[in-house]
């Protein structure tokens, strides 16, 4: 009797040794589920103080009849990770050619979104609650051309892998409140922290969409300092399994702190925006 | 032979986006509208058709890299098949020019004030009922106004201030295409007095605007005339003409609109100041009225979005407008109420839209009904389906008496 107590406590000091000896090698040389989220969203989300971009969208379905949407896209931080503004002006197709989109994000609330309507000078403001709506018909949603609330999930990091050639973080997010998807893997570029895949599974535990990065460019910030590049994806596709529609974006020239000031996303340039945005 | 003109326009609005300083697009659109009965208006236009056009319409925007300034002419070339013949509808054309904190716009431009939808208060310009209600497409509601207007841009507030010597009506429903109720139906002769270009005749509209807390707020004031028409006979006792004329009107008003209860509320209140009748005895001039809107935008599911909005007139002095009326004319009410319903939903990829718009008026008991369907076969190509509805007392001066107008369109387009 004696022996099997001793032998369950030596046992337990053995487990809980091991336990122990885990945690602190885990802290020191890898970072949480959470910190990579985040330093994926400032990648991808909230690089340099402003960004411009000319993109080309286009909703392919099945059978391969394509429609086309080109826009182009301005970004400004308020804050790292936190609030920012920005500004899309559509340039195809026809019916939505000159409308303005702006939005004023708040990580932690709702979003305020305004359009303007050209034909009849009309500046509104859009009901904004749901994010998880298609982003003009596309298979991209609003929340996935502005970013999702990092406290919105609960991470963790399941393994490090290979993704075509780069080392990458595997990561799981579950919503904590009911959303379209109920598990999104996410592989992470360990050198970028770009996010190189993201698998949505439904409430089916199904995998229905999947997000691609497909290239990634560095982009020169200001002029002449070679040193100083954004990596940044360039080409990106997110299909649809479920209905075999895919959407495939192509960021055409991409610039960062341009210089744009809180002020130059108001109404005024919702209406006019400056040559030197759009052309 | 018209096509042919038109052909080198769709391969040029492609050439021209990256190259030089102008950007020329338009469309091409069948617009076709059926009235349902089988009953016509008498004369030469009375048709079963109230709406059968081809429109080819031009869109050409220039611009100068030296100064912030652009030109832009935006023009309908039309062929009606009712009235058989062709003809032009300059939509805007207009000059704009920046500086500094200062946006100028010269020319013939459509504006819209006010938060209200298909519901107007502060929106004091002039509209194209006849569009409207013959199943045109939206952006035919609005006309242009022929002004100046200067925008004043600041953190602190934005000023609107237009300029419009030049009048233009609401453009409201005639006895040519129209069944509609008539208040001097034994009187045949009549004549339109449109206040002459003077300066004193110049229309004046301001808007100040800013964001307070979460909304955007506007307030509003105008100096010009009541573009509804007022019709009054040219002699009381033995009438032989009728005469369709505008008053003075003043306009004051603020509106709101912003992000609450998960959607997006908008409130607007206007004060119509009824110049030439202040103490509301001549009953052929519309007295003052106090104008309230509340409205609610939400979206319900994915891609559908439902607003409802609640409007009311209220009429001052109604007690010496009714001391005044003369005997068997039609008496308008002191309130007048109307609520609204918007449905939308967008389908495949939002290439197909449905649309449900109602109003009712509960102090009228009338209501039109405009459902629509619309779909993008291609970027270019698009077809929509919809209909206007009227019902209710046909004697009123409102919706109701539309009643047999009731009629199917259809809007077939193809943009370049």
């Amino acid at each position: 009797m004696k022996k099997a107590v001793f032998g369950v406590i030596a046992l337990t000091i053995l487990i809980a040794g091991q336990a122990f000896s885990e945690e602190p090698a885990e802290k020191d040389t890898a970072l949480s589920a959470v910190q990579i989220i985040e330093n994926s969203q400032l990648a991808f989300y909230y690089q340099g103080d402003d960004m411009k971009a000319d993109v080309v969208m286009e909703l392919i379905v099945q059978g391969g009849g394509k429609r086309t949407r080109v826009m182009t896209m301005l970004r400004r931080n308020e804050t790292e990770g936190g609030n920012q503004k920005y500004f899309i002006y559509f340039h195809k197709p026809g019916d939505v050619r000159r409308m303005t989109f702006m939005v004023w994000k708040y990580p932690a609330k709702e979003d305020d979104r305004w359009i303007f309507v050209p034909a009849v000078d009309l500046i509104r403001r859009i009901a904004a609650d749901d994010k998880r709506s298609s982003f003009v018909g596309s298979d991209f949603t609003h929340e996935d051309v502005s970013g999702r609330d990092v406290a919105s999930d609960s991470h963790s990091l399941l393994r490090s892998e290979k993704l075509a050639e780069r080392d990458c973080y595997v990561i799981e997010s579950n919503p904590k409140e009911p959303t379209e998807y109920t598990k999104r893997l996410s592989w992470i570029n360990k050198k970028t922290f770009l996010p190189l895949k993201e698998e949505y599974y439904d409430a089916q535990n199904e995998l229905y969409r999947i997000f691609t990065a497909d290239k990634i460019e560095d982009i020169k910030i200001g002029e002449g300092t070679d040193d100083n590049v954004f990596p940044t994806v360039t080409h990106r596709t997110m299909k649809n399994l479920k209905t075999g529609h895919r959407t495939e974006v192509v960021y055409k020239s991409v610039s960062y702190n341009l210089g744009l000031e809180d002020k130059d996303f108001s109404e005024r340039h919702m209406r006019r925006p400056p040559r030197s945005w759009i052309r | 032979m018209v096509l042919a003109v038109l052909l080198p326009f769709p391969a040029y609005a492609q050439e021209t986006e990256d190259e030089k300083n102008i950007e020329i697009h338009g469309f091409l659109m069948g617009n076709y509208s059926r009235r349902t009965s089988n009953q016509r208006p008498d004369g030469k236009e009375g048709d079963d058709f109230l709406l059968a056009e081809e429109r080819f319409r031009l869109d050409v925007l220039g611009w100068t890299e030296s100064i912030e300034a652009s030109i832009r002419f935006k023009g309908d070339l039309l062929y009606d098949h009712v009235a058989k013949e062709f003809d032009t509808d300059t939509r805007e054309v207009y000059l704009d020019y920046t500086t500094g904190d200062f946006d100028f716009r010269l020319g013939r431009q459509i504006v819209t004030w006010g938060v209200g939808d298909l519901l107007f208060i502060n929106d004091v310009f002039p509209k194209d009922y006849v569009s409207f209600f013959s199943g045109r497409p939206l952006e035919y509601l609005k006309k242009g106004v022929d002004g100046l207007r200067t925008r004043y841009s600041s953190t602190l507030i934005n000023v609107e201030f237009l300029v419009i010597p030049f009048f233009e009506p609401n453009n409201l429903p005639e006895s040519d295409r129209f069944l509609l109720f008539d208040p001097f139906p034994e009187i045949s002769s009549r004549k339109k007095e449109e206040p002459n270009t003077t300066f004193e005749n110049t229309q004046l509209a301001l808007r100040l605007y800013r964001r307070i807390k979460n909304f955007d707020v506007s307030a509003y004031a105008y100096r010009g005339f009541w573009l509804t028409p007022n019709m009054k006979p040219d002699d009381l006792i033995a009438p032989t003409r009728v005469i369709t004329f505008y008053p003075d009107l003043s306009v004051y008003g603020l509106s709101a609109q912003g992000a609450a209860l998960d959607g997006v509320l908008s409130f607007e209140t206007g004060y119509y100041q009824s110049r030439e009748d202040e103490g509301g005895k001549d009953p052929f001039i519309r007295n003052s009225q106090i104008r309230f809107l509340i409205g609610y935008q939400r979206q319900i599911w994915e891609d559908f979005t439902a607003g409802v909005q609640y409007y009311s007139e209220y009429m001052l002095h109604h007690d010496e407008y009714v001391e005044n009326l003369p005997a068997g004319a039609p008496k308008l009410d002191e309130y007048r109420d109307i609520t609204t319903v918007r449905l939308t939903q967008l389908l495949m990829h939002q290439t197909l839209k449905l649309s449900f718009f109602a109003f009712y008026s509960p102090s009228d008991d009338d209501y039109m009904i405009i459902p629509e369907v619309k779909y993008n076969f291609t970027d270019e190509l698009s077809v929509a389906l919809g209909a206007n509805i009227f019902g209710g007392e046909e004697d009123a001066p409102h919706f109701g008496q539309f009643d047999k107008n009731d009629n199917i369109y259809t809007v077939i387009k193809y943009e370049f």
